[in-house]
């Protein structure tokens, strides 16, 4: 492009004033916002003394966990859905005919390796039964790999853990029910 | 007896000692300020060593400085070595030599030193130096020589242009920060701080409030001198990394960065010396100074302390407050602006110092002293909104279209 290219279109400054111009009333402005932020709250939270709240827990996208059905069974089908969504290939599944009536097939293993994850929520998407779902604890933290990797048991345990706060998607509809009130993970 | 030697070698130890532990604290109070500008809490969990208690983030000095002493000394293989290790010296002897003649308060009785002594100390190392503020411009501008020194061994783009922004920067700016000086000397009548401060106590007329204009100048000034922003043009961590110190690390960054920090506590001290008036503060001080009481002695220590730390305050509130300026900016503030306003403000001291005695005998029926620094704050208002007007800031550098003639049709 030629500086005398028609599509170039010149702008001149605007022209300061002469208070612009005298500088002093920008000067008096950003003393005055940067006084008023200098008491204003502060935003900062002490993360190990005080959780971080989130806008909605519900949809926050943590640690994975597996629901559990009313007689206390791993809802997953082993429909491999999942493991096929997702990305990053971090779930590996051994699906074994179910013993129980009302299903085929049953995850004999179901293991999430959490530090390949990218935690894009893709599995929780694709889940036909909502068996798997992403919470929002965040503060995942381990001393090795093997650590890392969440077999069924960690993954019920986590279900376990956060049922009461965050309810299960299909027993309550949550793509339309409110946040809890106030809580923070 | 205590020798004289003696005497200024305590003085010294005491100074380096508060020094440093000043600079120290003043990075955990820049960075608190930082925080606090910015909505956050800032740095509060190092507490004291070992142990749980936090004590509001006071061990962070402590903390930082291991952390810079423990880091690799790491030289380039491409430096000057020499001049790359002498440069922070140079830098920080230079910022701490400075505090040779800056007094840290008045004088105290002669009593202190319980019998050892005959004489009153004056709390400053160098005591009755004529030429202190020469002494203090001298020392200030051999701290740019630490800075070439710095960006030239270094051998590094970043450093060396941010060298060479720094000297012109200093160069410039070293104009109006002697204009601001020189009338605050035409009218204290000697270049020695403490003279200085006993012509503000005498008259209990601050500089700044005689002087607005000088004090506007020599403000703006101090700043760029200490590279502080908006005039931190040599360091610009945006366009030059690290300015001259971008292949230092360790100690001798550390010495670096003391040195800066040391250079905006001269400027404060200086400020405070020459336009607010020291030590003095109208009923609490005295403005006696061979006789003083103990509460005065101590209470004139108290009151530069608080004055300085007001303006170190300062100091940190405006570098959140404005963006940096461009060099060229810089330098049209320096030359087209600071300067004619500080020659404006030398002519009026000037008049005013020859025919004092004369102009107060003709206000006499308006107020004297009064109306005569009501006239000069109106001259001083009057010459900044000239300025305004004629506005040599807005200069525009741009590239401009020009419609050249097209091949063959000329």
């Amino acid at each position: 492009m030629k500086s005398d290219d028609p599509n170039i279109k010149w702008l001149d400054e605007p022209k300061l004033g002469l208070a612009g111009r005298l500088y002093l009333p920008l000067v008096v402005q950003g003393l005055t916002t940067t006084t008023r932020h200098l008491f204003s709250k502060k935003v900062t939270q002490s993360f190990p003394e005080q959780r971080p709240t989130f806008g909605n827990p519900l949809i926050y996208r943590g640690v994975h966990r597996l629901n559990r059905d009313e007689q206390g069974r791993v809802k997953c089908v082993a429909c491999f859905l999942c493991a096929t969504a997702c990305p990053a290939h971090c779930i590996d599944i051994v699906g074994v005919e179910s013993p129980w009536p009302d299903r085929e097939k049953y995850p004999e293993s179901f293991v999430i390796d959490e530090l390949r994850c990218i935690f894009c929520g893709m599995c929780e998407e694709a889940c036909p039964v909502d068996a798997i779902e992403l919470t929002s604890l965040f503060d995942l933290t381990g001393r090795s790999r093997e650590e890392m990797i969440f077999d069924k048991e960690k993954l019920l345990s986590v279900y376990d853990q956060t049922k009461d706060a965050e309810p299960m998607r299909s027993t309550t509809g949550r793509d339309h029910v409110e946040p809890a009130p106030g809580k923070s993970t | 007896m205590v020798p004289i030697t003696v005497e200024a070698l305590i003085k010294i130890a005491i100074f380096l000692f508060v020094m440093m532990t000043a600079a120290a604290y003043l990075v955990l109070l820049e960075r608190w300020m930082c925080a606090w500008i910015q909505d956050r809490k800032g740095p509060n969990r190092v507490g004291v060593p070992l142990t749980k208690i936090k004590l509001f983030g006071l061990g962070q000095p402590l903390a930082d400085g291991l952390k810079m002493i423990l880091k690799q000394e790491y030289t380039p293989a491409h430096v000057d070595k020499v001049l790359f290790t002498l440069a922070p010296i140079v830098i920080l002897a230079a910022a701490l030599a400075t505090f040779a003649v800056i007094p840290m308060g008045s004088i105290l009785p002669a009593d202190v030193a319980f019998g050892y002594l005959d004489r009153p100390v004056e709390m400053i190392v160098a005591p009755s130096v004529d030429v202190g503020m020469l002494y203090v411009f001298a020392l200030s501008s051999l701290a740019v020589y630490g800075v070439i020194l710095g960006g030239w061994a270094s051998n590094n783009k970043y450093g060396f242009i941010g060298a060479l922004r720094s000297s012109a920067q200093l160069i410039a700016y070293e104009l109006p920060l002697g204009l601001g000086i020189l009338g605050v000397v035409l009218v204290a009548n000697s270049l020695e701080p403490e003279k200085i401060i006993r012509e503000q106590a005498s008259t209990g007329l601050w500089f700044a409030f005689a002087q607005p204009l000088g004090f506007l100048v020599f403000l703006v000034a101090a700043f760029a001198e200490a590279a502080r922003l908006p005039f931190d043009l040599p360091e610009a961590e945006q366009e030059l990394v690290g300015g001259y110190h971008t292949e230092y690390s360790g100690i001798r960054l550390l010495l670096f960065l003391i040195a800066e920090f040391l250079h905006m506590v001269t400027a404060s001290f200086l400020i405070v010396i020459l336009f607010f008036g020291g030590w003095h503060l109208w009923g609490l001080t005295g403005a006696n100074v061979t006789d003083v009481t103990w509460f005065q002695s101590i209470a004139r220590v108290g009151v530069l302390t608080v004055k300085v730390l007001l303006l170190i305050l300062f100091f940190m509130l405006v570098r959140w407050s404005w963006p940096r300026f461009r060099f060229d900016q810089l330098m049209t503030l320096a030359w087209k602006v600071m300067l004619p306003l500080g020659l404006v403000n030398l002519v009026v001291v000037a008049v005013t110092q020859e025919y004092h005695a004369s102009i107060i005998a003709a206000l006499e029926g308006l107020g004297g002293q009064f109306t005569l620094t009501a006239c000069i704050w109106l001259v001083s208002i009057l010459s900044c909104i000239a300025i305004a007007i004629i506005a040599p800031r807005s200069g525009d550098n741009r590239p401009r279209f020009y419609q050249l003639p097209l091949r063959g049709q000329a």
